[in-house]
C-alpha cells in the first residue's frame, strides 16, 4: 500500500486544504467521485463527522480546561473556562517537578534509541554479511526473545538491576533495552536485499566489513533506521511499568512513572494533576506532528503488505 | 559485532526468562530469604489459586470487552472518514491523534472525567443526571462498573492506532470494486458487508491479535485508575497487575511472581501461536 501511494507528492495538496498525513489523505480527484456525498448527505455527514470527534476529543478537552484554571474553580463548569491562568501549568513544572521529569525521560529515550540504533545495525549487519558456525540457531535465539514479554522478565531484571546497585539511575533506566530483536530483524531484511557479489568485490578491492557497513550499509538503511529511532524512542517514552519498579526517588522518574506520583493530589489538586497531565503530554503530539508520515508508515507496513 | 546485542539480550530477555522459571519452583519468606523448592507443583497450585483465577477472568474479561469494542470502534471511525469531502484530513488527524497519549496521560485523563467528587462527567449535570451512579458511588468505585471503566479508557487511548491502520487498510481496497458493485446496484450497506469486510480481513486480523496482546499486558491503567480493586472482589485486577501491583497479595513474594510472570508469557505464547498461524502466510519475511 504505502509503495502505490508514495508517489503522490504531498504538495500537490490542494490551497486551503491543511497539509496532513500524507498516507492518510483523501486520493486527489479532479472527477466527482461516484461516492460522493452531496447536498444534504453532506450535511449530514459533516454534522456526524463533527460529533464523533468531538466526543473522541472531549478526555483531552476536559483535560486543558481543567489545567487552565485556578484551583478555586476547578470544580464549578467542568466544561467551561471561566478563568484562564498559566499558573497551574506554571506549578506542575516547577513544584510537580514535570521539568526533571521531562528531562529524565529525554535522556533515557535518548540512549536507549541510539544504542538500540547501534547495536541493531552491528547485529543485522553480522547475520546479514558474515559467515560463522551456528549462524542460523543464534539467529533463530535472537527473533525467538521477541516472543518474550516484558512483564515474564522484569520480575529477575529488578534483582539484577537493584544488584549491579542501579535503583534510581539511568543505567537502570535504560540498560535492559539496548538491544532489541526487532531492529535486528528489521535491518537484517535490508541488508539481504543487497547482492552478495557487490559484497565479495568489495572485499576483492581490499574494502574491509566496516568500510562496506560504511559507505554501502549506512546510506541504504537509513530511512529503516529512521522508523526503527522513532519507535525506539516512542516506545521508551512510554515505558510505565520498569521506571515505577526501579525508580522510588522522586528526583528519578521519567514522564510516565512521574505522573504516578502526581496522581496522588487528584483529591486535593485536580487541576494541578491535570496540568501535569497536558505538560507530559504536549511533547509527543508535537513529535508526532512533526513525524506523522514516518508512524503511519511504520505501522502500517506490519498490517498491509502482503 | 555481534556482542553488544547478544550480552544484552542475554543477560535482561534469557537469563530472567530461566531464571523465572527456576524461582517459579521456588518458596521464600517474606523478605524474600531461605527459599526452599516446593517443586514444579507450585505453578500447578499458583494456577489453581483464587488469586491467579480471579486475574485470568479479570484479564479474559478485559480483552473481551476491550478488542471487539476496539475494533467496532476503529472500524466506524475509518470508515466515517473514508469519504470524499472537504477538510476530510482534519477528522482523520483527530480521529488518529489519541496514538499520542500514553497510558498514564490517557488514565489521568479519565481519572479526572470519572472521579466522583473531582471529576468532569461526575460534575456535569446534565450527564450525572443521566447517569447518577458516575456520581455515586462513581464507576471506577462500583465494582460492577469498574472493569467496563478501566476499559473505556483503554479502548479510547488504543482508538488512534486501530484507526490508522483500518484506515491504511481502506485505502488498499481498490476503488473500482466498489464502483462496479454500485453500478450494479449495490447500496453502501450491501458494499460494506460483501467489499469492505472481506478485503479488510487480514488488516482485522492484525488488529484483534495485536490488541488482545495488549489486552493481556494491561498494567498502566490499572494502576492509575483503580489500584486493582475496588477491593475485596477485585475485579480489575489483570495478571500484569496481581504481579507487580502495589496492592498485590504477592507483591513479596519473588517465588510466586515469577511463577505468574512464566504462565503470563505461557499465555501470551499461545496467543502468538494464533498469530503465526493467522498471518505467517500474509507476512513477508524474506530470505
Amino acid at each position: 500500500m504505502a509503495t502505490d501511494r508514495a508517489s503522490v507528492p504531498v504538495a500537490a495538496a490542494p490551497p486551503g486544504e491543511p497539509a496532513t498525513i500524507p498516507e492518510l489523505r483523501s486520493r486527489p480527484s479532479r472527477r466527482k467521485h461516484f461516492d460522493e456525498p452531496s447536498g444534504v448527505g453532506r450535511l449530514g455527514r459533516y454534522a456526524l463527522l463533527c460529533l464523533v470527534a468531538f466526543v473522541v476529543l472531549f478526555p483531552v478537552y476536559t483535560t486543558v480546561v481543567a489545567a487552565l484554571k485556578p484551583g478555586s474553580e476547578v470544580l464549578q463548569n467542568p466544561l467551561v473556562p471561566t478563568t484562564v491562568t498559566f499558573d497551574v501549568l506554571v506549578e506542575a513544572w516547577n513544584e510537580g517537578r514535570l521539568g526533571r521529569y521531562l528531562f529524565n525521560s529525554f535522556v533515557v529515550a535518548s540512549i536507549v534509541t541510539i544504542a538500540q540504533v547501534v547495536t541493531s545495525v552491528l547485529a543485522a549487519y553480522a547475520f546479514a554479511f558474515l559467515e560463522f558456525p551456528g549462524k542460523r540457531l543464534i539467529f533463530l535465539v535472537f527473533v525467538a526473545t521477541l516472543l518474550v514479554p516484558l512483564e515474564a522478565t522484569l520480575v529477575v531484571n529488578l534483582e539484577t538491576v537493584d544488584g549491579l546497585g542501579w535503583l534510581n539511575t539511568y543505567q537502570g533506566l535504560s540498560v535492559p533495552f539496548l538491544a532489541t530483536a526487532f531492529g535486528i530483524f528489521l535491518l537484517r531484511q535490508v541488508f539481504l536485499t543487497l547482492p552478495r557479489d557487490l559484497r565479495d568485490a568489495a572485499a576483492i578491492d581490499g574494502v574491509g566489513h566496516l568500510g562496506f557497513l560504511r559507505h554501502v550499509g549506512l546510506p541504504l538503511v537509513r530511512p529503516t533506521i529512521g522508523a526503527l529511532a522513532l519507535f525506539s524512542f516512542l516506545g521508551t517514552w512510554n515505558q510505565y511499568l520498569w521506571p515505577t519498579l526501579v525508580v522510588n526517588e522522586a528526583e528519578m522518574n521519567t514522564v510516565q512513572s512521574g505522573l504516578r506520583l502526581l496522581r496522588r493530589s487528584t483529591l486535593t489538586e485536580p487541576n494541578l494533576v491535570m496540568a501535569g497531565t497536558v505538560i507530559a503530554a504536549v511533547p509527543i503530539f508535537i513529535a508526532l506532528f512533526v513525524f506523522q508520515r514516518q508512524l503511519v508508515r511504520g505501522l502500517t507496513a506490519g498490517a498491509v503488505k502482503g | 559485532m555481534l556482542a553488544p546485542s547478544a550480552i544484552i539480550l542475554g543477560v535482561f530477555v534469557l537469563y530472567p526468562l530461566g531464571r523465572a522459571v527456576w524461582l517459579g519452583q521456588q518458596r521464600c519468606d517474606n523478605f524474600g530469604n531461605n527459599c526452599v523448592s516446593q517443586g514444579f507443583g507450585q505453578y500447578v497450585d499458583l494456577f489453581r489459586s483464587t488469586e491467579f483465577q480471579n486475574a485470568l477472568g479479570v484479564t479474559i474479561r478485559f480483552a473481551l470487552i476491550t478488542v471487539p469494542a476496539g475494533v467496532i470502534l476503529g472500524v466506524g471511525l475509518a470508515v466515517l472518514a473514508d469519504k470524499y469531502l472537504r477538510g476530510i484530513g482534519v477528522f482523520r488527524t483527530v480521529f488518529s491523534s489519541t496514538v499520542a497519549t500514553s497510558v498514564a496521560v490517557a488514565s489521568l485523563m479519565w481519572l479526572f472525567l470519572l472521579q466522583p467528587s473531582v471529576g468532569a462527567l461526575a460534575n456535569v449535570g446534565w450527564f450525572n443526571s443521566l447517569f447518577p451512579s458516575v456520581k455515586s458511588p462513581g464507576w471506577l468505585q462500583d465494582p460492577d462498573t469498574a472493569l467496563w471503566a478501566v476499559s473505556a479508557t483503554s479502548v479510547w487511548a488504543n482508538l488512534g492506532f486501530t484507526f490508522i491502520l483500518v484506515t491504511a487498510g481502506l485505502q488498499s481496497i481498490p476503488r473500482d470494486l466498489h464502483e462496479a458493485a454500485a453500478v450494479d446496484g449495490a447500496g453502501g450497506a450491501r458494499r460494506f458487508w460483501s467489499i469492505t469486510v472481506p478485503m479488510l480481513g487480514p488488516t482485522l486480523l492484525f488488529v484483534v491479535i495485536v490488541s488482545s496482546t495488549r489486552a493481556f499486558q494491561t498494567y498502566g491503567e490499572i494502576d492509575l485508575l483503580t489500584g486493582g480493586g475496588p477491593q475485596p472482589s477485585n475485579p480489575t485486577t489483570t495478571l500484569p497487575y496481581f504481579i507487580y501491583g502495589q496492592n498485590s497479595p504477592i507483591r513479596n513474594d519473588a517465588g510466586l511472581q515469577a511463577a505468574s510472570a512464566v504462565l503470563l508469557f505461557v499465555l501470551l505464547l499461545l496467543l502468538s501461536g494464533l498469530q503465526l498461524a493467522g498471518i505467517g502466510r500474509r507476512v513477508h519475511y524474506g530470505d
